[in-house]
């Protein structure tokens, strides 16, 4: 009797019901990159990372857990710092999935045009955003509660609850700038704009921490820029209310229960204030897809090309043109900030510019074109059209490579011009690897080319595991060789030939898949 | 006459063989319908003959071109449209079809000139420097067929060309290749509209399971499911419906 009730069509936990099971098909799809019957294996997949990641967070907070964890100004800094990190990724993701609700057009036709209630349907979307961020955020962020309960005692448990009030915080804070958005610039540009947001809150907070902590203490690290003299003089005192999270991740109960509550109130109102023009907010989304936009320069068409220049034209010009493209891609270009700033800052002749510029530049672009790579060769919106053009195929690979170079090439090259200007030597190493890198995460690319849609591009990764570990680790392993070949170590060669077995690895996959 | 294309012995399987020793020749400057039910293996057939899909095994032959042997020149005067218009959404009309002149190696002042004409007769000339983010279905669909023609192939392949277009723009498609065929062109369709088949087709092949049941004109194809007076849909689903009984009779 009671099941018949909670499952009646058009309730709230039936709506809930619904939702979770699509996240949850949703996600196995993600995991499993879109292949039946390979669920064992994602749950195998899982219990190894999370493993894995248990280790990685032991071995980063040994030596805090060693000195003994206690509730003074420093660790507040360091929680408070760690947790605002956390809340900016949360906040890239909720702003991201809230923008789905209005535009994705999936299920909202059918659920719109029925006889159920169109604020209950709001009322449970935006708490799946706020459960989704906050479990996805648990993924990465658990393994650390875990060790500092095993370690440290229970009272580091607050920190499962904490995250859930984030996800309420961050989803309403989400809301609200998505809303705020339709109201000033309207339906049309909302989704753009709210998307790039989205990817530069994700790496603001990290970015402006690094450039912080450059200027004043002349390292890059966040730990020594939060225990450092100048910020602890900086930060009020241990009685301030800034302190309040560090305070409830510590076990203090009746800071937890203040940000239970807070958070709650702040997701129960936003949902009330905010689901009276779900509807016409929706349908204001779905409208403006008939909009047009005109080019007005019209100079460059009809011009003597060859056809690489041609197809070339044509990846840049669609990469110019998608503004929410260019923001997830200029994600990885945002960390080129920190070592940028460090050249401007004149920190060269401190053994900075090797140890860390070099490496940091080289594994930046090596996945700027990882992604470049992605987008022109799977990417592709017209495949049929280019695959029955009369070129052969290593020509249009050719001129797919030919163009994410170039795009590697704007990006880098007036960091590499200083550098030229510093310190040749250095700037010959960093070009080479930076060309070794960006070689390196196209050949995966072209190992792994599928067929998607470009705006699948935060997808890619789920097309293959392989691919996608391949990837990162060779433009780190190839950051390393940058950064050993730079000091002049021959222990370069350890990570060099590392890299060479990776990518060995990964064509190894490949040829086993097709 | 002519053979425009020629194909033999082909085969292809995924999970189950698609198509299965298909055998098919279009005379140059016909106007073929390839017609068959849901899963007979025609988009199948048309990708591989466009160099979208590699066969298994077997033949095809552009105007004498062995697609295998030399695919580039096969290809250079072919053009193929699907069902589903794959076009770039932040590029304009006119910057599509100088990409697809760009590709088939179209000198600019004749690829200008063409474009020009294509989009107005398509009605598209007032949309032309719009990109297609925001165009329709049909709108779309029109874009895609601008990009087929703008090379002047010789021979043309449409999978359901005519899915989703309001009748307007259906009748200018149906125009459009008409006219082609007229000016010497052969034009290979897929469709499940068997009016249209019916209207604008010289000749009509059937396709089932992965082969050719049936070929010819519409007296032809009569004469071969009975010669019971019926129109193509009474022939097509008798023809369709003989050849899963001999199908079931041999499993």
């Amino acid at each position: 009797m009671i099941a018949t009730h909670i499952n009646r069509p058009g309730t709230l936990s039936w709506f809930a019901g619904h939702e979770f099971s699509l996240f949850w098909r949703d996600f196995m799809r993600m995991m499993s990159a879109g292949k039946p019957g390979r669920e064992r294996r994602v749950y195998i997949a899982i219990f190894t990372a999370a493993a894995l990641l248990h280790l990685l967070a032991y071995g980063m907070l040994r030596p805090a857990l060693e000195a003994g964890i206690v509730a003074d100004k420093t660790s507040f800094v360091v929680i408070t710092g760690t947790m605002a990190l956390i809340f900016s990724l949360m906040m890239s993701q909720a702003l991201e999935m809230v923008t789905r609700v209005f535009y994705a057009r999936s299920d909202l036709d059918l659920i719109l045009s029925s006889p159920t209630s169109i604020k209950r349907l709001f009322a449970v979307r935006v708490g799946t955003i706020a459960v989704s961020t906050t479990m996805l955020s648990l993924l990465i962020f658990a393994p650390a509660i875990n060790v500092l309960v095993w370690f440290d005692g229970p009272q580091w448990l607050a920190g499962y609850p904490l995250l859930f009030c984030l996800g309420f915080v961050v989803t309403s804070l989400s809301l609200a700038i998505t809303i705020a958005l339709f109201n000033t610039v309207g339906a049309k540009r909302t989704r753009t704009i709210a998307q790039i947001v989205a990817a530069i809150v994700g790496a603001s907070f990290i970015i402006g921490i690094q450039l912080a902590a450059i200027s004043s203490i002349g390292s890059i690290s966040r730990i020594e820029f939060f225990t450092s003299t100048q910020v602890q003089e900086l930060v009020p005192n241990m009685d301030s209310f800034v302190w309040l999270p560090a305070r409830a991740l510590m076990g203090e109960v009746s800071s937890i229960a203040l940000m239970t509550i807070g958070s709650l109130g702040i997701i129960a109102v936003s949902i009330r204030v905010f689901s009276d023009k779900f509807g016409e907010r929706v349908l204001a989304a779905s409208s403006f897809s008939g909009a047009t936009t005109v080019q007005k320069s019209h100079t460059s068409l009809f011009k003597r090309r060859s056809v690489n220049a041609h197809l070339r034209h044509k990846e840049w010009r669609l990469l110019l043109r998608d503004h929410w493209l260019i923001s997830q891609t200029l994600m990885q270009i945002l960390y080129l900030l920190p070592p940028a700033f460090m050249l401007w800052q004149g920190f060269g002749g401190a053994g900075v510019l090797d140890v860390v510029v070099v490496p940091v530049l080289v594994m930046a672009t090596g996945q700027l074109a990882g992604g470049l790579a992605w987008l022109a060769i799977s990417g592709e919106d017209a495949p049929d059209l280019v695959s029955t053009a009369p070129i052969a195929p290593s020509a249009i690979v050719r001129a797919k490579v030919e163009a994410v170079l170039g795009a590697i090439f704007m990006v880098t090259s007036p960091i590499l011009m200083v550098l030229f200007y510093m310190d040749v030597r250095l700037a010959l190493i960093a070009t080479t690897h930076i060309l070794i890198a960006a070689a390196s995460a196209t050949l995966v690319q072209l190992w792994f080319k599928t067929q998607a849609e470009r705006s699948n591009f935060r997808r890619r990764q789920t097309s293959s595991k392989v691919a996608t570990f391949a990837e990162a680790f060779s433009s780190i392993l190839w950051a390393g060789t940058a950064g050993l070949v730079a000091v002049g170590s021959w222990f370069a060669v350890i990570p060099a030939l590392l890299a060479i077995t990776v990518l060995l690895i990964a064509r190894s996959f490949r040829s086993r898949e097709s | 006459m002519k053979k425009a294309l020629s194909v033999r012995g082909l085969f292809k399987t995924f999970d189950r063989p698609a198509v299965n020793d298909l055998n098919l020749e279009v005379r140059a400057g016909e106007f073929y319908a390839l017609l068959g039910p849901n899963g007979a293996g025609k988009t199948t057939s048309l990708r591989m003959v466009s160099g979208l899909l590699d066969p298994d095994a077997g033949s095809i032959s552009i105007f004498d071109i062995d697609t295998k042997k030399d695919p580039i020149a096969a290809k250079a005067i072919t053009a193929w449209v699907s069902d589903e218009p794959m076009i770039y959404d932040r590029l304009t009309p006119f910057e599509y079809l100088d990409f697809v002149a760009g590709l088939w190696n179209i000198p600019p002042e004749q690829a200008r000139v063409k474009s020009t004409e294509l989009l107005e007769w398509l009605q598209l000339a007032p949309h032309g420097h719009e990109r297609c983010e925001g165009f329709s279905k049909g709108m779309r669909q029109k874009v895609a067929l601008a990009g087929a023609l703008v090379h002047d192939p010789k021979l043309i392949i449409l999978d359901e060309p005519l899915t989703g277009l309001d009748a307007g723009s259906a009748r200018l498609v149906k125009d459009v290749l008409q006219k082609r065929v007229a000016d010497g062109c052969t034009v290979i369709m897929t469709t499940h509209i068997l009016e249209v088949a019916e209207r604008m087709a010289d000749r009509i092949g059937v396709i089932a399971d992965g082969r050719l049941i049936a070929e010819g004109t519409l007296d032809e194809l009569s004469k071969a499911a009975g010669d019971n007076g019926g129109n193509l849909e009474e022939i097509f689903l008798s023809l369709v419906a003989e050849s899963s009984d001999q199908i079931a009779d041999a499993a």
